[in-house]
């Protein structure tokens, strides 16, 4: 496989030198769900990327003194795992010299494997589970704060509401991630767990364990889970008589958590990586440029932009094209993106990314405060 | 606040939604000794339209009380609908095949059901229109809601008008009959077939009431909310002897009381070993138990003695 590869690139190396006058295009991989439920957080992704290599196409880049220009091959992984391994595959096979995606964490971690096994380096701009770039693989980018950041933000926000916190988690890998977190956080805020309750992905059902938390009288319940669970749990803590502060993760910052849970929404705080967009020092621009081109931004665009750049930006700077090439310069990459200023650590997570926290106002998200973060440091 | 107060009334209010679906578990066995695994999928059926029509209705601006009533109709009739013609279409056929055949049909039908609902609904949640103004009410240190008042209430008109039905009416003296010995019931001129049909059809409308009243409770209705609840609503029926009519009512009452002590105590208990969501352990554990001790359930079961 490995010289295969070796040969190919020989090959395709000697094409080039060939035809030293005529422009080379170099493919880049995009994936994420193109279909089903979260279709359209997925061609956000696709717009956004497109955006940043349409922009970079146009100011005639060249790569080790060639003209150069830069091409997108966008496969849909329907946010399965398996999937993102078959698309993964094909990725690698065609010939990608990067990819951006996946989406999902759990699409993510899995095709990561496939991208680390030949050498191409990936930049998700959306999977947050810290697993996935704890994997010891050397090609693992993101330019989102992981749940590590996420459940450190909301723990200190959660003690700055009240010193009692109870926490519940769903016992998925997301949820029990989160909420670990979220304790670690809270303890070293100076405030203390006062209870901790477990459910499913699949309860309905929260009665009998809220019942046990409102007899701890906490000040705060943080909750580490998906937006069908969410809605439920504030319901039923609403009609047990609880005004506890309710607080989740990205899970249930969404518009379907306002949806389903209606009035008991009311004052609900969700953490969400990320600046919110109009916060982004690009934000204002990128919203034109997106809007001129897509339409509206749904959360991905400028993440999945700046993943495109990044990337493209290391294969520039190191005037190659070749993964072995150019990942040395990734690494040490150094922008200041849509998003913010993008640097990564030596896991390859975003250094300081940033966390949102958002509270639903008559019945919107809307941003509170952002904790972390270059611009705060 | 009195916590063991609390985690009971919690438990009856589940309790009351387990037993309206395990009646129609028990009321299919008592008759035909096939547990129906499709009923889960009616009550989610039932759950489905009455919120697709309240949404509708409500966005329309129809009144809310006449739109409830639409919702409530409508659920009825497309799972009376479905009950009848599973029955007839998927049960029927296998009435004197082997036990075995009927019931992994059953488990077929369940499938179906789920699957075309997911093709029809998609696999997003839908939410309850936010049409009933919640009032919560405080005694002696619990609080109750006027919905899960209503829950209670439904559920023991339903049932009291179900034994109704089967100790006093032509219909249920045929029902009993029909349960007791199909082939002489048919004898002395009982239409097997239509008291059979009529039975899902009952335990259907129940199914549908169930529906309604579980996606008001929790807000939500999903093409795959059927299946643990039937589960749930089974093991009741289990629990309280299946076949037996106040039996799906204990045992379901019961299940949602052990459930609920369990789910608020356990952690406490097992000094945080086991955390809350072992729930269902202790549902289990007493389910074991009493099989053990008890085989045909808490209050036995009529049609034991007829093998």
């Amino acid at each position: 496989m490995k010289s295969k590869l070796l040969i190919a690139l020989m090959l395709s190396s000697a094409a080039w030198a060939a035809s030293a006058a005529a422009e080379t295009t170099v493919k880049v991989g995009v994936v994420a769900p193109l279909t089903g439920p979260q279709a359209h957080l997925g061609k956000d992704i696709e717009n956004g990327a497109r955006l940043a290599v349409d922009a970079i196409n146009a100011s005639k880049p060249s790569l080790g003194g060639q003209p150069v220009q830069f091409s997108l091959m966008v496969e849909d992984d329907q946010a399965d795992p398996k999937t993102a391994t078959v698309v993964a595959q094909k990725l690698v096979d065609e010939g990608a010299k990067g990819v951006i995606g996946h989406l999902n964490s759990g699409a993510s971690i899995p095709a990561s494997r496939i991208y680390a096994d030949n050498a191409i380096p990936q930049v998700s701009p959306a999977s947050t589970a810290v697993a996935y770039t704890h994997q010891g693989f050397k090609t693992t980018f993101r330019v989102m704060a992981n749940d590590s950041q996420q459940g450190k933000a909301l723990g200190q926000y959660a003690v700055k509401l009240g010193k009692r916190v109870a926490v519940v988690d769903d016992r998925t890998a997301y949820g029990q991630g989160l909420i670990d977190q979220v304790v670690k956080a809270v303890k070293e805020a100076g405030g203390e767990v006062v209870g901790r309750e477990y459910t499913t992905d699949k309860s309905t059902d929260f009665t009998a364990i809220m019942t046990s938390i409102k007899a701890k009288k906490p000040d705060v319940v943080v909750f580490g889970g998906m937006d069908p669970q969410a809605a439920p749990m504030v319901r039923q803590m609403r009609t047990l008589g609880m005004k506890t502060a309710f607080l989740g993760g990205d899970g249930m910052q969404s518009a379907e958590f306002i949806k389903l849970a209606g009035s008991a929404a009311e004052g609900a705080i969700g953490s969400s990586p990320g600046l919110p967009l109009e916060k982004m020092p690009g934000g204002a621009g990128f919203t034109q440029r997106f809007g001129e081109k897509f339409g509206k931004v749904q959360i991905y665009a400028p993440f999945a932009h700046d993943a495109a750049v990044v990337l493209i930006q290391a294969m520039l700077k190191a005037g190659s094209a070749e993964p072995a090439q150019y990942l040395p310069e990734l690494v040490k990459t150094q922008i200041d993106g849509v998003i913010g200023p993008i640097a990564f650590d030596d896991k390859g997570d975003l250094k300081d990314g940033p966390v949102t926290l958002y509270q639903v106002k008559d019945g919107k998200w809307q941003a509170v405060e952002t904790i972390g973060g270059p611009a705060a440091n | 606040m009195d916590v063991l107060l609390q985690q009971i009334l919690n438990g009856l209010i589940l309790g009351s939604l387990y037993a309206m679906v395990a009646l129609g578990y028990t009321m299919v066995y008592g008759i035909l000794e096939l547990i129906n695994f499709a009923h889960g999928e009616i009550v989610m059926l039932g759950a489905m339209v009455a919120v697709s029509v309240l949404a509708l209705l409500t966005a329309l601006g129809v009144p809310v009380p006449l739109a409830l009533l639409a919702a409530l109709t409508a659920a009825v009739a497309v799972c009376v609908a479905t009950g009848v013609l599973v029955e007839r279409v998927a049960y029927r056929p296998l009435r004197n095949a082997p036990r075995l055949a009927p019931l992994i049909t059953a488990i077929g039908v369940s499938i179906v059901l789920q699957n075309l609902a997911m093709i029809f609904w998609g696999r997003q949640y839908l939410s309850f229109p936010p049409v009933l103004d919640i009032q919560i009410y405080e005694f002696a240190g619990a609080t109750i809601t006027n919905v899960q008042i209503l829950i209670v209430a439904v559920a023991a008109v339903t049932m009291g008008g179900l034994l109704l039905l089967v100790q006093r009416t032509r219909l249920g003296r045929a029902m009993r009959a029909t349960a007791q010995n199909r082939e002489v019931a048919g004898l002395m001129g009982v239409d097997v077939n239509r008291v059979i049909a009529a039975t899902f059809a009952v335990g259907s409308a129940l199914a549908a009431v169930a529906g309604l009243l579980i996606a008001a409770y929790y807000g939500i209705a999903h093409y795959n909310m059927g299946f643990i609840l039937g589960l749930k609503a089974f093991s009741a029926a289990v629990l309280g002897g299946i076949g037996n009519i106040p039996g799906a009512l204990l045992g379901g009452l019961l299940l949602g009381v052990i459930e609920s002590l369990g789910a608020g105590y356990i952690g406490d208990l097992t000094g945080g070993f086991l955390g809350s969501h072992y729930q269902d352990i202790f549902a289990f554990f007493i389910l074991i138990l009493v099989l053990i001790f008890r085989p045909s359930g808490l209050l036995g079961e009529r049609v034991a003695d007829r093998a």
